[in-house]
């Protein structure tokens, strides 16, 4: 029997503490669409897609009425697409780009992410074609999402792919200038990627899932952040407990929401990705969580602690309230996302070298940091492979997704609106690594003993 | 499989009537209701069954939802699995 306080905690929740689904993301293996034939290739995909996905959005609409829960996002994750265009030998991937977007159009979700190439070890066939598509992909698409695994913990990180990307990433951003640089911000470059993330830009419907699932991503800072205004002089102990309690109820909605989702479109649930994903909307910002424990201003000391118990006890919280976990599960920090992170950035509380130390301890990785657009490839680069080296050697995912604002400079501001938020232009260390850059190769994989 | 309606707002005659009157149309079950009044202030959790209703659930949540805004008040339809899902182990 649900009792009244119950029902009215809930109700509060979604509408006043900005709890949500983030996104109910249905994964699709393309691996049956390979075809030497370019234009038979895309015919199958776009088929594939349009078959498997059309009932995604009216589905999440229909759950979303019923259970009163709003579902931000519906969208797409495929195979990545390198695998699928290494067949069309000595023709350009672009053309798979534009179905992608043509197949997401006609089933109504905003984004899909999947124009991916795996190359933590070295390029295979395709995959250099496909990485230096990618700008002209990003820039000739609205929906399509890029990313590209230049390392794990397993295999070291391919430092030649660092350098690779360092140059896509800008030329990327050049390509879009007349969008505000968006296209940077649909391509992300990590270390340890994940076969089942539902999150953009980063999804991709890795090669051991089967051949269509649903994994679901959930969100509540808003949440986090009110339970813990009502403990404003309890121990850090409580604090703890406290986040694990919120987590577990918003990780319970998660799963109902997609084992129904899953159920009605007859493919398998996945996996519930753990988050706590920000919006640009008051009230729905991980900075301020931090802010509630205790920091005058995000980035400043104690940071790096405060959201390593965060990310910890979200985690502890929701792993008893579903039964599939993955994804990239924790805490994120995307800036130009959360009303929090901008104004500590704007202050000049936030900088990019406390942004990289927060990354060790929560998920993911410098991501959506405009930075100045005189920025060169090779510093690009470098941070790119700062934050591999993060992930590889605590063996998690880590990945950057930074815009360079071409033309812009620090103290300038970006503005996209809508749930990618805008943000200061951020301050980066001029000093160069062009020289490591250049040498290219891989750093090996680290040592898992002689921890220290 | 049960709705929780909660409906909110300031008093006036015939609410619970009106609000009775939708799940009646749609042939869902009331079963339970907890109402209270303080000062101007109207606060209802009806719980009606929805297993034989003769319509989808979106028709009960947008009648509800009209009804909410012709009589000035904010009504909210849930199916009851979202609250025993978050609070229950």
């Amino acid at each position: 029997m649900v009792n009244t306080s119950d029902i009215l905690e809930t109700i509060r929740m979604i509408q006043d503490e900005n709890l949500d689904i983030r996104t109910i993301t249905m994964g699709i293996s393309l691996t049956d669409c390979i075809d030497s034939d370019i234009t038979k290739a895309n015919t199958k995909i776009y088929d594939k897609i349009c078959k498997k996905a059309e009932n995604l959005v009216f589905v999440g609409n229909t759950i979303e009425k019923e259970y009163g829960i709003p579902i931000i996002n519906k969208r797409l994750s495929i195979t990545p697409i390198s695998l699928i265009s290494a067949a069309c030998k000595g023709k350009s991937p672009v053309p798979f780009a534009k179905t992608m977007d043509r197949a997401a159009e006609t089933v109504g979700v905003n984004l899909i992410g999947g124009y991916t190439a795996l190359v933590q070890k070295g390029f295979s066939a395709g995959e250099y074609e496909l990485i230096e598509s990618i700008p002209e992909a990003l820039s000739e698409t609205s929906r399509v999402c890029s990313s590209v695994n230049i390392g794990s913990t397993k295999t070291g990180i391919n430092l030649d792919a660092c350098g690779l990307m360092g140059k896509i990433v800008k030329e990327t951003a050049e390509r879009t200038v007349s969008d505000k640089c968006f296209g940077a911000a649909k391509l992300v470059v990590f270390c340890n990627a994940v076969d089942d993330n539902p999150f953009m830009a980063g999804a991709f419907h890795g090669v051991g899932e089967p051949d269509c699932i649903i994994n679901v991503g959930v969100s509540g800072p808003g949440v986090v952040r009110s339970a813990l205004s009502r403990f404003k002089d309890a121990d850090i102990t409580e604090i703890a407990d406290v986040i694990k309690k919120t987590s577990y109820k918003i990780t319970r909605v998660g799963q109902l929401v997609g084992t129904v989702a899953a159920k009605r479109l007859g493919v398998p649930f996945g996996i519930v990705d753990l988050s706590l994903a920000p919006t640009p909307a008051i009230g729905d910002s991980v900075a301020h969580i931090l802010e509630e424990i205790g920091l005058e201003k995000c980035g400043c000391p104690g940071t790096t602690a405060a959201l390593a118990l965060l990310n910890d006890a979200v985690k502890k919280g929701g792993v008893m309230a579903c039964s599939k976990i993955g994804g990239l599960s924790g805490a994120f920090i995307p800036v130009s996302e959360d009303a929090g992170m901008i104004e500590a950035a704007e202050c000049g509380s936030l900088t990019i070298e406390k942004l990289e130390a927060m990354t060790a301890v929560c998920s993911v990785g410098i991501d959506m940091v405009i930075i100045p657009g005189d920025t060169t490839p090779e510093t690009i680069a470098a941070i790119i492979a700062d934050e591999a080296a993060i992930g590889m050697v605590n063996g998690k995912t880590t990945a950057v997704r930074i815009i360079p604002a071409i033309g812009m400079k620090p103290g300038d501001e970006l503005d996209w609106g809508g749930l990618f938020g805008k943000g200061p232009v951020m301050p980066v260390n001029t000093y160069s690594p062009a020289k490591f850059i250049s040498r290219g190769g891989l750093i090996p994989a680290p040592m898992h003993s002689l921890k220290n | 499989m049960r709705a929780v309606i909660t409906v909110i707002g300031k008093d006036n005659v015939g609410i619970l009537a009106k609000v009775s009157g939708v799940c009646a149309n749609l042939n869902a079950n009331v079963t339970d209701v907890t109402q209270s009044v303080l000062d101007d202030m109207f606060a209802m959790i009806m719980l009606a069954d929805i297993t034989n209703m003769n319509a989808d659930f979106s028709v009960l949540s947008d009648t509800m939802t009209e009804l909410g805004k012709k009589l000035g008040l904010v009504i909210h339809t849930m199916h009851e699995d979202i609250f025993t899902a978050m609070h229950g182990i």
